[in-house]
């Protein structure tokens, strides 16, 4: 599995979660865990997905959330996870 | 899972700490592109690494992308050069420097000469090259080693190299001396060294592999902060926990570079190796420690300390470790480095002193223009003589300033950085460097 963490950060509107989640369904990406709060008034949300179901490579689904990230105007990063367990698990 | 909290430190690791991979270096052996004529062997040199590093630059970019880390540099490192050099050996610099610009790398490293016992033909032409080819060259790195724990001091080398330190200081005058940024004199040099300008790929090496250098003085430093008056046990400690962060990263990069190259992975080499940038010093871990600057007394001994604990992090994380592992003390790559010689804290003589405890050695120093040569052959043989004796790796890379003075300030530019002009102790040694010779090899028992 290629899991991969995706954070999304900016100022706080209605229908964030589902536009992210919609996108990510479209590309046929299955979301494994969702952690989200409100940091002084920004929005910050880091989702752990699964890469495997979309058809495409790393950079390709990274231009894929362009558009969401036009329409929201949010900070959209994607990084793959084993960097998170090479420095943090033994 | 990862939690919240360890994800943020990672990101912040990243964004606010400079951490960053600094290089992915490329080894490849170039024994095999050997040719008497030397036109036929540099065609060989650039055939050969621009088919084995072609798609380093984008492999790295991807790997940078994919996992969210800056890697500073791509680079190469080749056997050195003075090995497969049977006549002129400036058409396999041009070779090398084409080579580097066509497959994108920052730097290409081993236009080098191992003559640690004597000189052989091959290295004497390419000692001599040094400075036209520094001044006409842009991306090669030239390195010479002088001196080992087992063969002695090379002290006909050691003489040689201060002229020629000066002669390439001397043909890059408009950019301040800038070729000799680019050359450097080892005692006791690696064979699997990712760091510019020492770079080259040993005989002992693999046909290529993959070498990863990481950074992240500033994560060192921070982690410190936060405690702050505890006791040196605590400090290690700290140390040694973050480092071994660090590493894992590195370890990560280059199984992911070799992977995908499909070259061998070699090493990564644990240096902590700062920049200009503030927030990215090695210096800044050691006011941090409790003096007001580096080049306070209690320096070499805190360096002593954070220069032990790297590695012990470190090693812990990779399953090989080499280089040059440990923390780099250059004066014109590190802010604090550059204030604290710029305020008199730091002298050579200190630097010198501090180099008996960490990797390298005395590293991007600007010294006078008119520092005659034979006060850098003896600033040479110091080192040399401390690698030597403590079996270690030493390096010298000065920089005689044209037409600067100490005091003055010289400019590099990027990771190069700036720095002050530092005096060089005005007495003289021309009888002592005249001499020649060999100084033997040490004793190994009776250490005293």
């Amino acid at each position: 599995m290629t899991k991969a963490l995706i954070s999304v950060t900016g100022l706080d509107s209605t229908g964030i979660i589902a536009r992210v989640a919609t996108r990510l369904a479209e590309l046929n990406i299955n979301i494994l865990d969702i952690t989200q709060t409100i940091l002084g008034g920004y929005f910050t949300m880091m989702m752990v997905v699964d890469l495997d179901g979309a058809q495409m490579d790393f950079d390709a689904i990274n231009q894929a959330l362009q558009p969401v990230r036009d329409e929201l105007r949010m900070a959209i990063h994607m990084q793959r996870m084993d960097i998170f367990d090479a420095m943090h698990r033994i | 899972m990862i939690e919240t909290g360890e994800i943020l430190q990672t990101m912040r690791m990243i964004q606010e700490e400079n951490f960053d991979i600094r290089t992915i270096t490329l080894g490849i052996n170039l024994l095999d592109c050997s040719d008497p004529v030397p036109s036929r062997c540099a065609e060989r040199v650039y055939d050969k690494i621009c088919r084995v590093a072609r798609d380093l630059v984008a492999t790295g970019e991807h790997i940078e992308t994919e996992f969210g880390i800056p890697i500073v540099n791509k680079r190469i490192s080749v056997t050195p050069v003075s090995l497969i050099c049977q006549g002129d050996p400036i058409p396999i610099a041009r070779a090398l420097d084409r080579a580097a610009r066509e497959t994108g790398v920052n730097f290409l490293g081993g236009y080098t000469a191992l003559a640690q016992k004597g000189l052989t033909l091959a290295d004497e032409r390419l000692i001599a090259s040094i400075p036209e080819v520094m001044a006409e060259t842009e991306l090669l790195c030239a390195s010479v080693n002088v001196a080992s724990t087992r063969a002695g001091i090379n002290m006909n080398a050691v003489r040689e190299m201060g002229e020629i330190i000066l002669e390439t200081a001397r043909r890059t005058a408009d950019r301040d001396g800038l070729g000799c940024a680019k050359l450097v004199v080892f005692a006791n040099a690696v064979e699997d060294n990712p760091f510019m300008a020492g770079a080259f790929c040993g005989v002992g090496e693999p046909e290529c592999a993959i070498n990863v250098g990481v950074s992240g003085p500033g994560v060192v430093k921070v982690a410190l902060e936060q405690v702050r008056g505890e006791p040196f046990d605590i400090v290690a400690e700290t140390i040694k926990r973050t480092a071994f962060k660090i590493t894992r990263v590195g370890q990560l990069v280059a199984r992911e570079a070799s992977q995908r190259l499909g070259i061998p992975f070699g090493i990564v080499d644990l240096s902590l190796a700062p920049t200009p940038a503030r927030g990215d010093s090695v210096a800044h871990i050691l006011t941090e420690m409790g003096l007001e600057m580096a080049g306070a007394p209690g320096t070499t001994a805190a360096l002593a300390l954070l220069n032990d604990a790297v590695k012990k992090g470190g090693v812990m994380a990779s399953n090989h470790v080499g280089g040059l592992s440990g923390a780099f003390i250059p004066v014109s790559e590190d802010i604090g480095m550059i204030e604290a010689a710029a305020k008199g804290a730091l002298t050579l003589e200190k630097l010198e002193a501090m180099t008996c405890v960490c990797s390298v050695g005395l590293d991007m120093i600007a010294i006078p223009g008119d520092t005659p040569a034979a006060a850098i052959s003896g600033i040479i043989a110091d080192e040399a003589a401390i690698g030597m004796v403590n079996q270690k790796t030493t390096a010298v890379r000065v920089i005689p300033a044209p037409g600067k003075k100490a005091g003055d300030r010289v400019e590099f530019g990027g990771l190069l950085g700036f720095a002050p002009v530092m005096p060089v102790n005005p007495y003289g040694n021309d009888a002592f460097i005249a001499r020649g010779g060999r100084i033997p090899a040490p004793l190994h028992s009776l250490r005293n």
